[in-house]
C-alpha cells in the first residue's frame, strides 16, 4: 500500500478513537456533576417521590454505561435527544446555530489566514527592519487586548461614530447574503485581530528557519528576487508547522468565540451553549461538547494529513 | 578584447567574530587575494578549512555567506567590476553568467520540488531560454553527465536519486543557463571515493565540452590536480603559492605546499598477530529494528592487544553498525563477541562497569561528542571519577598528565569546547577515552572531519599513544590512506559482508578481488592524468552510481 494512504488512514482511525474517548470523557464529567437531569427539571424543592418518578420515566435509574451507549448510538444517527428546558429537538436547534457559527468562522478564516501568511512573508522579506517590527508590534498588541474590549471599542467607533456596519450581528434566514455579511463585518474584524498574531508569527518563524538551509542559498545564487526565494523555495518547506497553527486557530474560531458572540449578540453555538449551561440543560451541553470536540479533532486531523501530504518523501517514495 | 573572464584584484573579505565571553568584533578572513581566470580554463583553489577558498569562490558572485562582507578590492567579470554594480545587475549575473555547485547537493536541492524545475529555473528566469528549450538542454546535460534515464530523471524529487547522481544534477543545474563561469565548491567531497571518480570525470568532461571556465575549490590537492589548469594554494586568507598545476604538484616552492603534496606519508610497520586476541567478533549477523533485511552478514574479525584493525568500506557497508554491535548499542541477531577473554552480553544493559571501562569509543564529530557547557577538565575528569573514584588533587594531576599525553598541556584545563580547533577537540576526546585506561578503543571515522595536515597529526598521536599505553584500536574509516598509515590488519567491508580480511601487507597486495581493486584504485593520486588512467582500467561500477 502507498505509505501516504497508510499514514492518512492511521490518522483518521486515531482521530475517531480520540473522538470516542472525548465523548466518554464529556459524558463521564456531566455524570459526575452533583444532581441530575430530573433534579434540574424539578428544581431544588422537588419531593423525593416526584424525583424518583421522573427518574424512572427518563430512564435515569439504569446503569451509566447503558445510558452512555444509548446516547452515543443516538448521536451517531443524528439524534441528540431533546432539550430539558424547551422540549425542542436538539439537533434541529443546533443545526441553524452551528450554521451561523460556521458562517462567521468561515469569513473570519477567509480574511485572517491569507492575511496572516502574507504578513508573515512580508515580515521575513524585511526581517529586523521596520516593516517586520511594525507587523509584530501591531499583531501582538491586538492579541494582547481582551477581545470583548476590542469588540466594544469597534462598536463605539466604527458602528456608532462612523455609522459603518451594524453594531449588532443578529442574522436570520430572511436576510440577504450581503445583509448578513454587513452584519458580521465587525465580529469578523475582531476575530481576525485575535487570531492573526499566532499565525503570522508562526509563518515568520517557520520560514526564517527554512531560510537558513542550503537550498535557499542555491536559490539566492540563481539570482532570484527575495520574494521569489521566499515564495517558491522557503514557503513550500514551511507548510507543515504553519498549517498546524492555522488549524488550531480555525478551531478557536469555531469553539472559542463565546465572548465575541455575546458582545455582538450573534446567534451562534457559543451563546447557545452558555445559555443552556446556566439552565443545567445536560443533554444540550453534552451535544455541544461532542460537536466542539469533533470540530477540534477534525481540524487537527486535517493539519496532520496536510503535513503528511506536504512531505515529498512520503508523497513520492523511492 | 582580452580573454580574461574573471579578474580578482586585492580582494579583502571580512566577517564578524563572536569569541566566547567577549564582545563581537570585525575580523578580516581574506587578506588581499589576486588572480586571473581566462575563458575555458579551470583554476583550482586549494586550502584547509578557514583558508577562505569558499568565501573567495562566492565573492566571484558578489555573495557573502552569513555575515560575511566583501570589504575591499575588485572582482571583474566579463569586463565590469561586480562589486560596484547594483543589486539587480548582480542578480542578472548570478545564475546567468556565473553559477555555483555546492558541496552537498543533497542539502542544496529543494526537497519539495522536482529536479527539473530546479535545474531550469535560473535559465528560464533570466529569459535565456524558454521553458521548453531549457528542459531540452537539461536533458542533454543529464545525458552528458552520465545520468541514467536522462529523459525522465528530471521528473524525480531529490530524495529519489542517489548522492552521486544528485551531485551530477547540481552540475547540470549550474551548466543549464550556459554560464561563462562555474564555481565548484568541493563538489565531490561528500561522496564515497568510488563515486567521486565518476562525478569527477563527468564534471571534467562537461567543462571540456561546454568550454566553460571554472573555479574548482577543494581541500584535496590530488583531486584538483586532475581537473585544473592552474592552482592557487591558500592559507588563512592569503595566497601561499600560485602557478600551473604541473608546477605546484611536481615542483612546489613553499614549505606549506610541499607539506600538502606529501601529506599522508606516515610509515607504520605492521605488527605480528598475538596468540590471544583482545576482541573476537564471531559470526555476527545484525539488523535494525523495523527493517526486514540484515545489515551485517556473518562478520568474523579479531583485534590483537596493542594493535590496530582497520575496518574500511563505503557508506552503507555496515562498518559503523559493526561498532554499534560491539559496543552493545545494537544487540546482534546471531553471533558472539568475546572481549579480554570473556563473552560480552549482547546488549549494553547486561555489561559490567569493567566491560564498559575497557572498551572506549571516539567519534567522527568531536564537537557534538562533548558537552559544550563543560570545561576540558570536567570532560576528561568524568571517566576518572566514574571508573576510578578519583577526586580533587589526584584527579587534577591525572587530567594534566592526560593533557600532556595528547600534546595540549595544562593550559587547556579550563577551556570550553567552543574555544578549541577541530583537531584540539578530537584530542580531548582521545584523552577522555584514554582516561578510562581501556584495552581497546573504537575509532569511528575520527579523522574524516579534519583537514589533511591536522588529521595527520591525530594519526601520529594515536600511533604514539598505542606504543605508550598498549591499547588496541578498531579503526573505522572510508579512507584508504588512513588505513595504510595506521593499521596492522584490515577488514574490507562491502554491503554488510567482510569481503577481504587479513594482515595489512596481505590485504593490500594483489591479487585483489573486484571490490578491493575498485576501492584501492579510486583513491586519488597526486599525479597528472591519474583520473583518465583509472577510469580506463576499472572492472566494476561503483555502488553509488
Amino acid at each position: 500500500m502507498h505509505p501516504v494512504i497508510k499514514l492518512v488512514s492511521q490518522r483518521i482511525a486515531l482521530g475517531l478513537l480520540l473522538l470516542f474517548g472525548a465523548s466518554a470523557l464529556i459524558f463521564g464529567l456531566t455524570e459526575a456533576l452533583p444532581g441530575d437531569a430530573a433534579q434540574a427539571v424539578l428544581g431544588q424543592s422537588a419531593t423525593p417521590e416526584a424525583l424518583a418518578n421522573l427518574r424512572e420515566e427518563m430512564g435515569l435509574n439504569r446503569p451509566a454505561l447503558t445510558r452512555y451507549f444509548e446516547w452515543l448510538g443516538g448521536i451517531v444517527q443524528g439524534d441528540m435527544g431533546t432539550s430539558l428546558t424547551n422540549k425542542l429537538d436538539i439537533a434541529t436547534s443546533i443545526g441553524s446555530r452551528l450554521g451561523n457559527t460556521l458562517f462567521l468562522a468561515f469569513w473570519a478564516a477567509l480574511v485572517s489566514v491569507p492575511l496572516a501568511i502574507f504578513l508573515g512573508l512580508l515580515a521575513v522579506r524585511y526581517r529586523n527592519r521596520w516593516p517586520d517590527k511594525l507587523i509584530s508590534a501591531v499583531t501582538l498588541t491586538t492579541i494582547s487586548i481582551p477581545e470583548f474590549l476590542i469588540g466594544y471599542v469597534l462598536v463605539y467607533f466604527v458602528a456608532v461614530k462612523l455609522g459603518m456596519f451594524s453594531p449588532l450581528a443578529m442574522i436570520n434566514d430572511s436576510m440577504s447574503f450581503w445583509q448578513k455579511l454587513n452584519a458580521i463585518a465587525l465580529p469578523v474584524i475582531v476575530l481576525t485581530m485575535v487570531v492573526l498574531a499566532h499565525m503570522m508569527r508562526m509563518t515568520r518563524a517557520a520560514i526564517l528557519n527554512v531560510m537558513q538551509s542550503a537550498y535557499v542559498e542555491t536559490a539566492e545564487l540563481k539570482g532570484l528576487s527575495n520574494f521569489k526565494v521566499i515564495w517558491r523555495h522557503a514557503l513550500p518547506n514551511a507548510i507543515a508547522p504553519i498549517v498546524n497553527v492555522v488549524m488550531l486557530n480555525l478551531a478557536y474560531l469555531v469553539v472559542g468565540v463565546v465572548v465575541v458572540e455575546v458582545v455582538f449578540v450573534y446567534p451562534g453555538m457559543g451563546q447557545y451553549l452558555v445559555d443552556h449551561v446556566t439552565k443545567r440543560d445536560v443533554p444540550v451541553v453534552l451535544a455541544c461538547g461532542v460537536i466542539f470536540a469533533a470540530i477540534y479533532i477534525g481540524l487537527n486531523m486535517v493539519a496532520d494529513i496536510v503535513a503528511i501530504l506536504a512531505n515529498p518523501r512520503l508523497r513520492h517514495p523511492k | 578584447m582580452s580573454d580574461t573572464l574573471l579578474k580578482v584584484r586585492d580582494l579583502k573579505i571580512g566577517a564578524t567574530a563572536y569569541p566566547p565571553g567577549e564582545k563581537p568584533r570585525d575580523i578580516e578572513i581574506v587578506h588581499g587575494v589576486s588572480f586571473d581566470l581566462e575563458r575555458g580554463k579551470v583554476l583550482g583553489l586549494i586550502g584547509e578549512s578557514g583558508a577562505g577558498k569558499s568565501t573567495i569562490g562566492l565573492a566571484s558572485m558578489a555573495y557573502g555567506r552569513g555575515g560575511v562582507k566583501i570589504t575591499g578590492g575588485e572582482v571583474w567579470v566579463n569586463g565590469r567590476d561586480i562589486l560596484k554594480t547594483s543589486l539587480s545587475d548582480i542578480r542578472k549575473l548570478r545564475g546567468g553568467e556565473v553559477t555555483y555547485v555546492s558541496q552537498s547537493a543533497a542539502a542544496s536541492f529543494n526537497p519539495a520540488k522536482r529536479i527539473m524545475d530546479q535545474v531550469v529555473e535560473a535559465a528560464v528566469e533570466k529569459k535565456k531560454f524558454t521553458r521548453k528549450e531549457a528542459e531540452a538542454r537539461a536533458r542533454e546535460l543529464f545525458a552528458k553527465l552520465g545520468l541514467p534515464d536522462p529523459d525522465n530523471i528530471g521528473k524525480r524529487y531529490p530524495h529519489q536519486v542517489s548522492g552521486g547522481q544528485l551531485q551530477r544534477c547540481m552540475t547540470a543545474l549550474a551548466l543549464c543557463p550556459e554560464p561563462d563561469l562555474v564555481v565548484f565548491d568541493e563538489p565531490t567531497t561528500a561522496l564515497d571515493v568510488t563515486t567521486q571518480i565518476d562525478v569527477l570525470m563527468a564534471i571534467k568532461e562537461a567543462i571540456r565540452d561546454t568550454g566553460v571556465a571554472a573555479l574548482y575549490i577543494t581541500h584535496d590537492l590530488a583531486v584538483v590536480a586532475q581537473v585544473s589548469d592552474d592552482i592557487m594554494v591558500l592559507r588563512m586568507g592569503e595566497t601561499v603559492e600560485y602557478g600551473t598545476t604541473d608546477q605546484i604538484i611536481n615542483n612546489p616552492q613553499e614549505e606549506y605546499t610541499k607539506a600538502l603534496v606529501s601529506v599522508r606519508s606516515i610509515e607504520h610497520e605492521e605488527k605480528q598477530p598475538t596468540p590471544e586476541p583482545v576482541l573476537q567478533v564471531d559470526g555476527i549477523t545484525a539488523r535494525y529494528k523495523g527493517l526486514n533485511f540484515d545489515v551485517l552478514h556473518n562478520v568474523n574479525v579479531e583485534v590483537h592487544p596493542g594493535q590496530t584493525l582497520a575496518v574500511v568500506g563505503e557508506s552503507g557497508s555496515g562498518k559503523s553498525t559493526l561498532a554499534r554491535v560491539i559496543t552493545g548499542l545494537l544487540p546482534p541477531r546471531d553471533g558472539e563477541i568475546t572481549f579480554a577473554g570473556r563473552t560480552l552480553s549482547p546488549d549494553l544493559a547486561g555489561r559490567s562497569r569493567e566491560d564498559l571501562r575497557e572498551l572506549q569509543m571516539i567519534y567522527q564529530m568531536a564537537d557534538v561528542a562533548m558537552n559544550p557547557r563543560q570545561t576540558v577538565g570536567t570532560i576528561i575528569g568524568r571517566p576518572l571519577e566514574f571508573y576510578f573514584n578519583m577526586r580533587g588533587a589526584e584527579k587534577r594531576k591525572r587530567i594534566i598528565e592526560l593533557l600532556d599525553e595528547i600534546e595540549l598541556g595544562e593550559g587547556f584545563i579550563d577551556r570550553y569546547p567552543a574555544e578549541l580547533s577541530g583537531g584540539q577537540k578530537q584530542r580531548v576526546c582521545i584523552a577522555r577515552a584514554l582516561a578510562a585506561k581501556p584495552k581497546m578503543i573504537i575509532c569511528d571515522e575520527v579523522t574524516s572531519a579534519l583537514d589533511p595536515l591536522v588529521a595527520d597529526g591525530i594519526l601520529k598521536l594515536l600511533l604514539n599513544l598505542q606504543k605508550i599505553e598498549d591499547v588496541a584500536y578498531l579503526f573505522i574509516t572510508h579512507d584508504l590512506a588512513t588505513v595504510r598509515a595506521i593499521s596492522d590488519s584490515i577488514a574490507v567491508m562491502y554491503q554488510g559482508r567482510v569481503v577481504r580480511y587479513g594482515p595489512k601487507s596481505q590485504v593490500l597486495s594483489p591479487p585483489f578481488d573486484d571490490y578491493t581493486d575498485l576501492l584501492l584504485s579510486s583513491v586519488p593520486e597526486m599525479h597528472l592524468g591519474w583520473l583518465e588512467e583509472v577510469v580506463a582500467h576499472r572492472k566494476m561500477e561503483s555502488a553509488g552510481n
